[in-house]
């Protein structure tokens, strides 16, 4: 019984946790603006949809990779999975916590256009080096 | 002997140590955050000499396992006054380190001599027993003792963003690990499959250190209240 008692504890704090911890990752990213470039491609201007999230992580599959987002990237994309788990679950019994999981899928979308537009940023800076030499 | 996924989780782990250290060193944060770091730098002695008693000994050597439980034992305390640590940054304006010390002190005092009754009561090989059960505790006390803190960031609106990350990625961790001891309590059927889960949640915290570290500049800040599941 204790055990049961612990783990849920712990599970529920776990959760907390991760979604706290998503949440200061994508917090850098909200105040970022999209470059003209990205807006055109993505489509995303200021607010995000979560229904773009893939096809933003497919364009970013298409740019040479950054080690320095790979993580933060893998850690959004698990909390996104987190959430549409939550929204064809107990969100459906809750509407509050379905307009909760659709802004925070907007965020994620929104955090991927962000990446998206850095390692665009970041392959201009190598082909110009490339030029340069 | 372990088999080559627990190798190559170890030897991850041992990087990822080694690149806190390296980040912290880098971006001049050691001193500012050196209980945290000293608590990485025994993990990553200890996980090394771990490796070497493990080649020479063997898995099922009473030396391994000794130098396990003990080792084990003394980076739960670091892990503590890491933790401690972490409250001194988030009080620091409120001028309360001498209470907050005492207090560490004496929870610290308070959890070892629970250890001591309960190993006591029921066992005759004390120091083996009580080194386990002491880390067992002071899991716990960690975990209670971040997720105070949490609540405390979110009513002070601390801002500090690698404070706030480095809290949060030990309250990951502490919430991970007292998952993973219920579970294995719970249903050690289920746990015998989930082999491999433990000692890669290991590695998540220095990963997310030194991407704290290495990441996050120093004056970065943000809005906790924002980052609660619950808004406030």
């Amino acid at each position: 019984m204790m055990a049961a008692i612990i783990f849920v504890f712990s599970v529920a704090a776990l959760l907390q946790f991760f979604v706290s911890y998503c949440r200061s990752l994508i917090a850098a990213s909200v105040k970022h603006p999209l470059s003209v470039e990205v807006q055109d491609v993505t489509g995303i201007a200021t607010s995000a949809s979560g229904e773009d999230f893939a096809r933003v992580i497919q364009l970013l599959r298409l740019c040479p990779d950054r080690p320095e987002d790979r993580g933060e990237i893998r850690a959004v994309g698990a909390y996104f999975g987190l959430l549409n788990f939550l929204q064809a679950t107990l969100a459906k019994a809750v509407p509050s916590l379905l307009a909760w999981t659709e802004t925070e899928r907007g965020h994620c979308t929104y955090f991927a256009a962000v990446a998206l537009d850095r390692r665009i940023a970041f392959s201009r800076d190598m082909l110009a080096q490339q030029i340069e030499i | 002997m372990p088999g080559s996924a627990d190798y190559v989780i170890w030897f991850l782990g041992i990087i990822l140590e080694a690149s806190v250290i390296f980040c912290a060193l880098r971006r001049k944060l050691f001193r500012r955050y050196f209980f945290l770091n000293l608590y990485v730098l025994l993990e990553l002695l200890v996980s090394l000499g771990r490796f070497r008693v493990l080649a020479h000994e063997g898995l099922s050597s009473p030396t391994y396992r000794y130098f396990y439980f003990y080792s084990d034992a003394l980076l739960t305390i670091a892990l503590f006054f890491a933790v401690i640590s972490l409250y001194m940054f988030v009080f620091e304006e409120m001028k309360v380190e001498r209470y907050l010390r005492v207090g560490a002190i004496l929870l610290l005092a308070g959890t070892s001599w629970f250890s001591y009754e309960v190993v006591n009561q029921s066992s005759h090989r004390m120091l083996t027993y009580f080194a386990f059960e002491l880390s067992q505790n002071l899991y716990f006390v960690g975990l209670v003792l971040t997720f105070v803190l949490w609540g405390a960031i979110l009513k002070l609106r601390e801002t500090r963003a690698m404070v706030v990350q480095l809290v949060l990625s030990l309250g990951m961790y502490f919430s991970a690990f007292a998952a993973s001891y219920s579970l294995s309590n719970l249903s050690p059927d289920i746990f015998q499959h989930l082999v491999y889960l433990v000692p890669a949640m290991g590695c998540l915290l220095p990963l997310s250190w030194a991407y704290s570290f290495w990441r996050v500049s120093d004056d970065a800040r943000l809005t906790p209240a924002r980052l609660a599941v619950i808004p406030r």
